[in-house]
Order: C-alpha cells, then sequence, then structure tokens
C-alpha cells in the first residue's frame, strides 16, 4: 500500500535530513568542535597532572567517554526543542498525522536520522583522536556503532518526555538534573567506583554509562567492567522502554 | 567595591544624564512579578545555580582526587580548592550572560514585552539598566550559595568567601554589560550557537582547569587577552591568594568592559527598539 | 445499485471529557459533491472535520469514509485524503518547494514524482515565483494557498477544508474559489466549512447548518432559502431605536427585530415598504434585498453568524 511501511518512516527521516542540511555547520561546530576542545582542556591539560590511570594516559581514559557522551548531548538536544517545537511551534506532526504516516514512522524517522548524523561525526572524531595517540586497538572501528546505539537508547525516552510537556521551562530541568549531571558523573572523567554507591547505582541505571564503558573497552583493547552482553542488554532495555514511552506520547499527545 | 561604585557614577553621569531611578526600578519589578508567575521559572532560576556546582564536584572533586596537587603562585594547593573559584567566576558569568542574552533576547523578539513597555514613559536606556540590574540580582543570587558551598566544603575560608563576593559582582556587573550588548547584535536563534559556543570556549580555556603558565607560550597570551581569565584571576586571588597589585589589573578589565558593555547597549537599544 | 456514499455519519459523536462538542449528527457526502458545513464559533464544525480527516477517533456513533472504517483502515483513508487544516501548519523551517515535496513523501510518492507534483501545484496556486523562498515572510493568503496546494499533492479523492478563506482579503478569496472550483470541476469531492454565507452559496450543492453540536438544518442553498426564508428582506433603520418593531405587526410573512434594525421578511419586498409608510412609520433607512444563508442561519438559531 502507497505510502504505509518502511515508505513513510524514510519520508519523515528525509523531512529531517532537510532540515538539517540548512544547520549543518552551526551543528558540526558543537558536535565536533566542542568535544575536541573538552578534550585538549580537560585530557591535555588536566591530564598533565593526572598521570596515569589504569596503565594509559588521562588522554586515552576520556577520549572514549567525550565520544560517547557527545552522541548522548547530541541525542538530549535532538529531541527536546525540535521535538516540542513540532507539537507546539510549527506543528509538523499534526500535519504527518493527516497523512498516511504512522506515530511510529515518526518517531523511528525522526531517531534514524540521528544515527545517520552521528555515524559520521564519530568517525572524524576518531580520525582526530588518532592523531592525539588518543587510541591504543583496533577494536576502535566499533565505536560509532556503540554511539548509535547511545543515541537511540537515550533519544527515545528524551522524545517521550517533550511529547508530555507543554512549557519549554522543563528543558532547562532536564539538561541540569540529568543531562549534565550524566555527563559529568557517568563515567566520562573518573571511574564510577570513586562515587558514593547510591551515585554508582544511578550510574550503572544511565544509558550513557554503558556507552562509555563500551567505547572505552573498545579504544583500549581491555574488557569492559560488566559482560559486554549485560552492557548491551541495558543499552536495549532503555531503547525497548522508551520506545513505548515515546509511541505512547505521541499517540496521546496527537490523538484530541 | 570601590570600583564598582566609581563604575555606576560614571554611567550615571556621563552616559545616562536624566535616567529615572523610578522607571528603571519598574522594568525591573516587572521581572520580580514574573518570579511570582509559578513555579517553573523559579525552578529554571535555581537550577542554573547547579551547573557550575556540578562541575566543581565532578571535575574539582571527581578528577581532583585523581590529580593531587596544582600550584598557585607558587604554592601547592588541592585539585579542587584551584577550580572551586574558577567556577564561582563562571556562575557570575553564565548567571548575568543568560539573564542579559537569552531572556532579553526573548523578550525582545518573541515575547515583545518592551514594546509595551516602550508605550510608557519609560526609556530605552531605562529598559537597559533595570535588565541588568535584575542580572546582577540573579548572578549574586549564584554566587553568594555557591561561596557558601565553598565554605561548607572547606575550599575557601570566611575571610576568602568575604573578599571574593563583592569581585562577583564586578564580573556579573561587566558580563551582564557586555551581554546586553551583545543581544541587540543576535539576528536570531542560530547566533546562540555561536555565543554558547563562545562562551564554553572561555569556560574552557581561562585558567579554569590547569593554570595558564601550563598553556603553549602563544597560546598563554592569547587567554590572558579574554574577560574570564581576569574574572578567574580575581575572584581566585581573593578567595585563594596571594593578593598582590595584579588584582587591581584584573578589575581595571572587568571595569572597562562593564563601561564599554553600557556604552555600546545604550546607543544600540535605543535604534532597535524605536523602529 | 447506487455506490455508497463517500463520507456516512450515523449518531456522531465527540466528547472532549465532559463537554460534547458534536452531539449525534448524521451526515452522507456522494463522490463529485461540495458539501459544507456551515456554523459560528464552537458550533463543532473543526471537530467533525477533524473526525473525517481520521485524526481524531469519535467517541461514539458511526463513520465511514471511502467504505472504510477511520480507526481501523486510518493510514489507508488518510493516504486518499487532503486536509487543509483551520490553523496552517507549514513546516516554516523549509521551502515553499520544499513543504510540497516533503508532504508528497508522506504519502509515497516517488521523488521525482513529488517534484514534478509540487511545480504543478505552485503554479496551479499562482505560487511558483516563490518556490524557492521561506515560508514565514508569506502573506496569509499565500500561506493559506500553499496549504491547500500541499493538500492536493496526493491527488485525494476527497479534500476537506476547514474554514479555507478566513482572514483572507476580497481578491484572494476569489481567487482561492475559482481554484476550488476547478477542482469540482475536476470530479474531487469537497468538504469545507466557513462563517460566510456568500461563500457557503458559492460553493457548495449541499450544506448543514451546525449549531452547539448539532445540526439544525441541511439542503441546498436554494432549498434553506426557500425553506426557512422569504424570496426578499427587507432592512428597516429606526432612529429611535427599535421599537417600531411592534407597530410592524402583520407586515410581510414575518418580522425579526435585532439590536440595530428590524428585518422584515416578505414575498415582495417594495410591497412590504410600501406598507410601512402606509401605518406612518419613518425609518431613518431602507434596504430591499435577495433573501440569503445568513437570513436562514438568524432565523434557525436566533442569532448572526459573525458575532
Ligand atoms: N481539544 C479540545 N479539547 C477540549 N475542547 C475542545 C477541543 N477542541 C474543541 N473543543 C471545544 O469543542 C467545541 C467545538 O469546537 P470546534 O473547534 O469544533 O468549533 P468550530 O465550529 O470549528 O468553531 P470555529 O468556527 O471557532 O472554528 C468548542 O467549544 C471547543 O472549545
Ligand atoms: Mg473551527
Amino acid at each position: 500500500m502507497a505510502g504505509s511501511g518502511v515508505h513513510a518512516t524514510v519520508a519523515v527521516l528525509e523531512r529531517h535530513l532537510t532540515l538539517y542540511r540548512r544547520l549543518f555547520w552551526a551543528s558540526a561546530m558543537s558536535s565536533f568542535l566542542l568535544p575536541v576542545l573538552f578534550l585538549v582542556s580537560i585530557g591535555l591539560g588536566v591530564g598533565g597532572y593526572v598521570g596515569d590511570l589504569g596503565g594509559v594516559s588521562y588522554l586515552q581514559w576520556i577520549v572514549p567517554g567525550v565520544m560517547a557522551s557527545t552522541a548522548f548531548q547530541m541525542a538530549v538536544g535532538e529531541t527536546t526543542y525540535p521535538v516540542l517545537g513540532d507539537f507546539k511551534w510549527t506543528r509538523g506532526y499534526h500535519a504527518m498525522r493527516a497523512t498516511p504516516v504512522r506515530i511510529g514512522d515518526m518517531v523511528a524517522g525522526q531517531v534514524l536520522v540521528m544515527v545517520v548524523r552521528v555515524l559520521p561525526q564519530a568517525v572524524v572524531f576518531l580520525l582526530v583522536v588518532l592523531l592525539f595517540g588518543g587510541l591504543r586497538s583496533w577494536w576502535s572501528v566499533v565505536t560509532p556503532l556503540v554511539c548509535a546505539a547511545v543515541v537511540v537508547a537515550s533519544a527515545l525516552p528524551v522524545m517521550g518526555f517533550s511529547a508530555r510537556i507543554d512549557n519549554d521551562g522543563y528543558f532547562a530541568l532536564l539538561f541540569r538534573f540529568v543531562m549534565i549531571p550524566m555527563t559529568l558523573f557517568a563515567g566520562v572523567f573518573f571511574p564510577v567506583a570513586q562515587l558514593p554507591v547510591v551515585a554508582q547505582w544511578l550510574a550503572w541505571v544511565s544509558p550513557l554509562w554503558h556507552g562509555v564503558e563500551l567505547c572505552r573497552a573498545a579504544t583500549l583493547g581491555v574488557a569492559p567492567p560488566w559482560p559486554v552482553w549485560a552492557h548491551v542488554a541495558c543499552l536495549v532495555a532503555w531503547t525497548v522502554a522508551g520506545g513505548w514511552f515515546a509511541m505512547r506520547g505521541f499517540a496521546r499527545r496527537l490523538a484530541v | 567595591m570601590m570600583t564598582v561604585m566609581a563604575a555606576g557614577r560614571a554611567v550615571r553621569r556621563g552616559l545616562f544624564g536624566g535616567v529615572s531611578a523610578g522607571r528603571v526600578g519598574a522594568v525591573l519589578g516587572r521581572n520580580v512579578g514574573a518570579l511570582r508567575s509559578g513555579p517553573a521559572y523559579w525552578l529554571v532560576l535555581l537550577s542554573g545555580f547547579f551547573e557550575p556546582l556540578l562541575y566543581l564536584l565532578s571535575i574539582g572533586v571527581g578528577v581532583g582526587a585523581l590529580v593531587g596537587a596544582v600550584p598557585v603562585g607558587g604554592r601547592p594547593v588541592d585539585y579542587a580548592v584551584f577550580v572551586a573559584p574558577a567556577m564561582l567566576a563562571v556562575s557570575a558569568m553564565s548567571g548575568a550572560l543568560a539573564e542579559t542574552t537569552f531572556n532579553v533576547f526573548f523578550k525582545f523578539k518573541y515575547a515583545r514585552t518592551y514594546d509595551a513597555v516602550l508605550a510608557t514613559p519609560v526609556r530605552p536606556v531605562e529598559i537597559a539598566l533595570g535588565e541588568l540590574t535584575w542580572a546582577l540580582v540573579r548572578c549574586l543570587f549564584y554566587t553568594l550559595m555557591f561561596l557558601v558551598v565553598m565554605v561548607v566544603l572547606g575550599l575557601t575560608s570566611a575571610g576568602g568567601a568575604l573578599a571574593a563576593f563583592p569581585a562577583t559582582a564586578l564580573v556579573g556587573l561587566a558580563f551582564g554589560a557586555v551581554g546586553m550588548a551583545i543581544s541587540t547584535f543576535l539576528r536570531g536563534w542560530q547566533d546562540f550557537d555561536l555565543l554558547t559556543t563562545g562562551q564554553f570556549t572561555l569556560f574552557l580555556f581561562s585558567g579554569t582547569f590547569s593554570p595558564v603558565q601550563d598553556y603553549p607560550v602563544v597560546f598563554e597570551v592569547i587567554v590572558t587577552l579574554t574577560p574570564l581569565y581576569h574574572a578567574v584571576e580575581l575572584v581566585r586571588g581573593l578567595a585563594v591568594g596571594p593578593a598582590g597589585w595584579m588584582l587591581l589589573v584584573h578589575a581595571g578589565y572587568l571595569v572597562v568592559m562593564a563601561v564599554a558593555g553600557l556604552w555600546v547597549a545604550s546607543r544600540r537599544i535605543g535604534k532597535l527598539l524605536l523602529v | 445499485m447506487a455506490e455508497e456514499p463517500l463520507i456516512v455519519a450515523r449518531g456522531l459523536v465527540k466528547r472532549f471529557g465532559e463537554f460534547t462538542a458534536v452531539d449525534g449528527i448524521d451526515v452522507s457526502v456522494e463522490r463529485g459533491e461540495a458539501f459544507g458545513f456551515l456554523g459560528p464559533n464552537g458550533a463543532g464544525k473543526s471537530s467533525t472535520m477533524r473526525m473525517i480527516s481520521c485524526v481524531s477517533a469519535p467517541t461514539a456513533g458511526e463513520l465511514r469514509i471511502l467504505g472504510m472504517d477511520p480507526v481501523r483502515d486510518g493510514v489507508a483513508i488518510r493516504g486518499r485524503l487532503g486536509v487543509c487544516p483551520q490553523l496552517d501548519n507549514l513546516d516554516t523551517d523549509l521551502s515553499v518547494f520544499e513543504n510540497l515535496t516533503t508532504y508528497a513523501r508522506y504519502f509515497g510518492l516517488s521523488r521525482a514524482e513529488a517534484r514534478r507534483r509540487a511545480g504543478e501545484l505552485l503554479e496551479f496556486v499562482q505560487l511558483a515565483d516563490r518556490a524557492k523562498g521561506k515560508v514565514e515572510p508569506l502573506s496569509g493568503g499565500m500561506k493559506r494557498r500553499l496549504t491547500i496546494a500541499r493538500a492536493m499533492v496526493n491527488d485525494p479523492e476527497i479534500v476537506l477544508l476547514d474554514e479555507p478563506t478566513t482572514g483572507l482579503d476580497p481578491q484572494a478569496r476569489h481567487l482561492l474559489w475559482e481554484r476550488l472550483y476547478q477542482l469540482k470541476r475536476r470530479g474531487v469531492t469537497l468538504v469545507l466549512t466557513t462563517h460566510y454565507m456568500d461563500e457557503a452559496e458559492q460553493l457548495c450543492d449541499r450544506l448543514v447548518v451546525m449549531d452547539g453540536g448539532r445540526i439544525v438544518a441541511e439542503g441546498s442553498p436554494r432549498e434553506l432559502i426557500a425553506r426557512y426564508s422569504t424570496p426578499e428582506v427587507v432592512e428597516l433603520r429606526f432612529a429611535g431605536g427599535a421599537d417600531a418593531a411592534v407597530k410592524l405587526d402583520g407586515v410581510g410573512e414575518r418580522v425579526d427585530p435585532l439590536p440595530d434594525r428590524v428585518l422584515v421578511y416578505a414575498r415582495d419586498g417594495d410591497a412590504a415598504v410600501a406598507e410601512v409608510h402606509r401605518r406612518g412609520l419613518a425609518p431613518s433607512s431602507v434596504l430591499v434585498r435577495r433573501s440569503t444563508l445568513e437570513d436562514v442561519f438568524l432565523h434557525l438559531t436566533g442569532r448572526t453568524l459573525v458575532d
């Protein structure tokens, strides 16, 4: 049947790509330049005082963390204001709703566009840190896939959140109480083992920590703290639960 | 504090003759009134305080545990002690900038708050001063809370906190004034990306996380020309030491910033609002 | 056997919480017809339209569109509808042309086909010279035309237009009417809502008048006028207010006093005016005109349409 199934998902994906083309340079800056600056300031600057961490230089230790957290931040950034805006200001979802596009297509198309974006970004980042001597293993080549998994696992629940709020003031709260704490305490800059026990649990629950540890295992060529399947299972759990949460949120908001 | 008052006088006499404190107060009052509009704005306001605090805990305390000591003025101090005053300066900067760039721009372009205000005897300059005062209130609210946290965590002494507090007011005033001037040049939301990137770069490279003496020389020279560096050095010198005549240079830089920012803002804001 | 009507509603109800916006209406629309919903603000027109466009589920009653059930077969039905909502929801971050191509892709058109249709439709609504431009700077009427072009992108069998001309100047309205008339000639079924009597008279073969969620009358514009009004109406204004109405008892078929004027419904307007003068009344202004749907509406609901 025309318009249904994969076609509709692709059509939604294309719409977001068309929008993205306009913002390419601005977003390239924040998704590429900022992580590199971070690496220089913290990895090199502070790293000079840290010395080795688990037998590798501090720079090498935080490279995978910065990589995964950049993907995570993109996922959150792209699913907050843009999603609320398409419900409230441009009413883009309402326009889609009047066509054969289904809720699942809207959600899947928008998530896939982020996957399409994060893969090349991660590859470029890998090449740059390679020049800094930031990689230690050929397993590094799987990190773009891990970044994609982090994006999906964190974008979906945030989409569900954005579909349920009406005032963008709540985003400031999401950023300050969820996103920033996660990037700062989920094992990006220092091992979560240093955290108080309760905070450690929170880090273990977060999708970002699993992404960071998988990336770190890959770039350093070591085994991750939990078995690989356990980390992957946590990311999958976030994806499934988040997907359900997002679909329900969209369906409710569009069904009036 | 002297410098702040001197700047205030210069601003009053030289730049904005005939400004009415009452009308500036009315603009200020509008913002205070908005606080009563509901919990959302309060929460947003309050949450702004947590960002530098979280950085302090993550980088200062978390990474600090891996670092040990860092030299300040030739004397080794705990890494958290080194980072804390920098985060204090950052919270003063971001508190003032958030209010004078993002919020002012929003009121300009979207909420059209000022159109209504300008239909009354209030003048553009008075709007600018009202918003700036409000930005300063927000900034001092952040820095006061942050200083309390610093004292509680033993990252500065009570005396150090008392000395640093007025300095944060100067930092807020300088960045608030410049932010005000910048917001008159912003064309749309896309410019905020640039502004945020700029702000973030300052945040990373102003002697915040490692001493500027560690940077390559060229880099160090460039950094010593940028505003947050002076804010960080001033606040750190007062909170942790060592105090010296260089502090006057840093304060002077910020005073010049405040005056120049206000001058530009007052010239542009009238033009923009009275089209 | 005759084809099943394209749209059939029986006892259709829409509730928002406790509030009943559409209160059990029966409607049927045949292929090729231009069908109108007429009614004042809050009558339930948009709520009905949204149910027909399969974006809002009916609370109760039966609704079949193109022979299918909107809740179960929503995707298939929407693929054959074109919808122009009351509020424009154009993609302000895309160009005019991209708005059409992007939308076309939602219907599964190929990229090449989408571009071809977009080009054609921009010609059709006279926006070809704005193709590359942004949506934001377009005037209200241009945006409306673009929304209508967008509703046509999938070559729909039914086009649903919720207040297509509200807020437009007379020229823009006439251009739109002309375009809609062309669509109708091509055999497209049109369903529209409006506050404007002249619009309904111009465009609709058949219409229903809604008020408070119910249908209060149904028929062609001509039938409705014949049934609920007289061929002519005399509008009288009196300097001293409308107290004179009592003295008009028996003039024409019916007298309807409004706050600012008195309407006299009559088969022959001039004869009624003569009778008014014969009774020694001196209205400050007199206007004899043909009866319109506005009069029908006034009679049915006791209110003017645009209040
Ligand atoms: N999502 C909603 N939630 C609650 N009430 C609603 C909702 N949508 C419509 N209503 C109410 O239903 C009633 C009918 O609304 P509707 O939009 O269908 O009217 P309408 O005939 O299209 O009016 P208008 O001419 O103003 O467009 C109104 O009283 C409206 O307030
Ligand atoms: Mg309506």
